[in-house]
């Protein structure tokens, strides 16, 4: 493996904000630990959806079925395995569903799968809740653990970084080139060997595993687990407003959004809990009409200009 | 037999809804993932117009309609022909109208939930016993039914006997050429929406007369919507009534027989059989 | 040349709803050959490239390559088995440099490279067909010559057993179809198995080994170019319909 000198800069730079984002839970143990916890799970769910639908430009809405199977993993077993190997397990069950849901939907246009995506929350739900009653006696799951806030946020910390360098791997790998290809131009991609339909299901795979140990990790912080708080579709759109308004041409795009949106959607759903609904709506409706390529894009945008304006200064003294 | 019957007459209302979507996917091209606030609105504005003014759902039709018409007139000129304009290829207005039309959804949504509240609504209207092959039904379902069935024949008549339904046909099948014989693509398109929405809407005041409803119900409709319109075809009427019959009856079937609380998951077994075996829909051609 | 062929095309259809597109054409395609696929306009060339690149699938027939039926694969499986084409109307990779184009026929095809290698490959391939000092210019502000030529090195790259070129002359002028018409000569006494579609009847002339001629669907006439184009079958469908 060779690196260029740029990557490892980079490289350095992002273990040095991971290095510090790790030393929060020194400064405080209350609120803003709550709200790092939040932020550090959002910032996973989001990085983790864009590895997916950054390039793939796929609106996924699954974030809440892969979410709701990694915590029920934990949930149903917690007592019988132990913790490392539901998480394992969590990221088998949401990566297979992700195959047969990109299976069935991926070879056909970005519609059907955002519909089929859009209820398979809902679905997963109706099922489990379906099973409980029929094959057990009780409706929600207990989760004792001797896991703190802390290690919850730790181990959220350690899975963003786990998807960006999953990221930035993919990235160097046939498969992120084949994904740039396929952005560019799908037939072109066909005429050139690429099985489309293929990279997208394993690239939908890798996202879909990561949620899914996302939901195991914040398992613990429930202590209660019933199918409507696991499977809350909430989650699912929050992920996409979050990734969308940083944007998702770039890996870190996302965290741009994630940011100052978990905050917002604190303080809403602390101080105005029945305005939810209308700020998320605002919110999409900005991204499409005024952001529509994110933040980042925005200032891409804006760094174009300036540049562009001053090579034209340049030519001018020049001329 | 009993399934059968419930799950037809429940079909009537699902179709309008459906011929709602398919119209606004078909003609105007734009995934209205809305739709389902709309027909929460009729449902909520025939409830305050019966509640309030005595005013029967079925006369209640008469205003619901062209209130939904403008409406939705208004979103799809203000809204989404802004977006229709700057896409630069399909994919991208695809994109572009599935997130407006969530923000759309979100925000209808929390503006009636602020209004109505989070519970959940019904009334009393036309609760009477009505025989029909030795069974008993709801008369509101009955009366629903007909209703639906009336304005379906009628939006039929329009389509395919009018020369302005011809317009929205022919816009259908293909913007370009549809343009090329003088036919105002942009307008077609706006009404089509437009007519949709009321159609919606209306389906939704049908609904409400035996079915209890809250503020945020709309997304499941629109779900099933959406899956009857890919079922029966993109922009096909035909096709969407078909459709919303099958998923009317296994769905009954599927609540009766197994367990209420699967209804969704019925809806998705017969949404992957389609993707699987016929994504073209039931009456679709694979297009060359 | 007595060796088995390369493409055979036997008895192929294509039906798009009631209209035949395609109908019953057979042909074969030796090591080496430059076959030329001509006719009027709306006849079925494209639609038959499509056909054997796995762009559509045949309603019936079958078509095989190197003995070994690819008729109903999918597009990547026939490219993987060796065949690579360019588009009637030129396709570039726009976010991508022009080594990045040339690249991804090599990384993906028939040859599967990776790396350095593929690298290389792109860069010698970019000289091969002129494009040399080229490798990083953005592709979407290139001329129209250039990017056709960029078009075919990214065909080129998975060192393809048969190439298809589905109207690659059209659109230039009469300097740069000078140009294109000698890259295809060089690329023919390679030893490369092409069949190319095409309007221009000089191109035909200098270049083909034989030509296929197809109207309304079906094959019309084959043979050496010469008495292909003479016989009066082929002058019929031509008059009226296509004056090239």
């Amino acid at each position: 493996m060779n690196l260029t000198s740029h990557e490892i800069r980079i490289g350095l730079a992002g273990a040095a904000v991971a290095a510090l984002a790790a030393t929060l839970p020194l400064f405080d143990q209350g609120y803003y630990l709550s709200i790092s916890v939040n932020i550090m799970l959002y910032a996973a769910l989001c990085t983790a959806w864009t590895l997916f639908s950054g390039p793939t430009h796929y609106i996924s809405l699954a974030t809440a079925a892969f979410f709701g199977l990694g915590t029920y993993s934990v949930g149903l077993w917690i007592n019988h395995l132990p913790y490392p190997v539901l998480v394992g397990i969590a990221a088998l069950v949401s990566a297979s569903l992700a195959g047969l849901v990109g299976a069935a939907t991926l070879r056909l246009s970005g519609v059907y799968f955002v519909i089929f995506t859009l209820g398979l929350a809902e679905l997963v739900r109706q099922l489990v809740t379906w099973a409980q009653a029929k094959f057990t006696t009780r409706m929600g799951l207990y989760v004792f653990t001797d896991m703190t806030e802390e290690h919850i946020y730790w181990m959220l910390l350690a899975l963003t970084v786990a998807v960006f360098i999953t990221g930035w791997a993919i990235n160097r790998s046939r498969l992120g080139f084949a994904m740039q290809v396929i952005g560019n131009d799908e037939t072109v991609a066909k005429h050139v060997g690429i099985d489309t339909a293929r990279a997208k299901i394993v690239l939908f795979m890798v996202s879909g595993a990561f949620i899914g140990i996302a939901g195991a990790i914040s398992a613990p912080r429930y202590a209660y687990i019933e199918p409507p708080s696991a499977f809350n579709p909430m989650i699912s759109f929050l992920v996409v407003i979050m990734a969308l308004l940083g944007g998702t041409k770039r890996l870190w795009g996302p965290l741009v959004g994630v940011v100052p949106f978990t905050i917002v959607m604190d303080i809403v759903s602390a101080r105005f809990p029945n305005h939810t609904s209308i700020v998320i709506g605002l919110a999409f409706l900005a991204i499409v009409y005024f952001i529509p390529n994110g933040v980042t894009g925005l200032i891409e945008q804006a760094r174009a200009k300036w540049q562009a304006r001053q090579t034209a200064v340049g030519e001018e003294k020049a001329a | 037999m009993e399934i059968l019957v419930t799950g037809i007459l429940l079909s009537g209302t699902y179709a309008l809804i459906a011929l709602g979507l398919t119209l606004q996917y078909g003609v105007a091209r734009i995934m209205n993932l809305a739709n389902g606030e709309t027909l929460v609105a009729g449902c909520f504005v025939a409830f305050w117009l019966y509640a309030s003014f005595a005013i029967s759902p079925i006369y209640g039709l008469l205003i619901i309609a062209p209130a939904a018409f403008a409406l939705n007139w208004a979103i799809y000129r203000f809204a989404l022909r802004p977006l229709v304009n700057r896409a630069k290829n399909r994919g991208m207005l695809e994109v572009d109208s599935i997130l407006a039309t969530f923000g759309l959804l979100f925000l209808l949504q929390g503006l009636m939930l602020l209004s109505f509240g989070g519970e959940y609504f019904s009334y009393t209207f036309l609760a009477e016993r009505f025989v029909l092959f030795g069974s008993a039904y709801g008369l509101n379902r009955v009366v629903a039914f007909a209703a639906a069935v009336v304005i379906a024949l009628a939006l039929y008549l329009f389509l395919y006997h009018t020369r302005h339904g011809t317009a929205v046909r022919a816009v259908a099948a293909d913007p370009t050429s549809a343009n090329l014989v003088a036919i105002d693509v942009a307008r077609t398109a706006a009404f089509a929406f437009a007519l949709g929405g009321a159609l919606t809407a209306c389906g939704g005041a049908l609904l409400s007369t035996f079915y209890t409803f809250n503020a945020s119900m709309g997304v499941v409709f629109t779900m099933k919507a959406l899956i009857i319109v890919i079922m029966g075809g993109v922009g096909d009427i035909r096709g969407a009534v078909l459709a919303a019959l099958i998923l009317g009856v296994a769905e009954t079937a599927v609540a009766s027989l197994i367990d209420p609380g699967l209804t969704l998951a019925a809806t998705y077994t017969l949404f992957i059989l389609v993707l699987l075996f016929r994504p073209q829909g039931i009456f679709g051609r694979q297009t060359t | 040349m007595t060796a088995a062929p390369i493409l055979s095309v036997n008895r192929a259809q294509k039906k798009f709803g009631g209209l035949i597109a395609v109908n019953d054409v057979s042909f074969d395609v030796k090591q080496g050959e430059l076959l030329g696929l001509i006719g009027p306009n709306g006849s079925g060339k494209t639609t038959m490239l499509n056909l054997i690149s796995g762009a559509l699938k045949p309603t019936a027939g079958e078509i095989a390559l190197g003995g070994k039926a690819i008729s109903g694969l999918a597009a990547h499986h026939i490219a993987r088995r060796g065949v690579s084409r360019t588009f009637q109307l030129v396709r570039v990779l726009p976010s991508l440099d022009a080594e990045g184009n040339v690249m991804a026929g090599a990384v993906f095809g028939h040859r599967r490279l990776w790396g350095e290698e593929a690298r290389e490959l792109a860069h010698r391939l970019l000289e091969r067909v002129g494009l040399a000092g080229k490798a990083h210019a953005p592709v979407a502000a290139m001329t129209y010559i250039d990017q056709k030529r960029l078009e075919l090195a990214r065909a080129l790259a998975s060192d393809p057993r048969l190439l298809l070129l589905d109207e690659w002359l059209a659109g230039l002028n009469p300097s740069e179809l000078k140009i294109g018409i000698s890259l295809i000569d060089e690329l023919r006494h390679e030893g490369r198995t092409i069949i190319m579609v095409e309007h221009v009847m000089d191109a035909i002339r200098t270049l083909c080994d034989r030509c296929v001629v197809m109207s309304s669907g079906v094959k019309i006439a084959e043979g050496g170019v010469a008495e292909t184009l003479s016989d009066s079958e082929v002058i019929r469908a031509y008059l009226g319909d296509d004056d090239a």
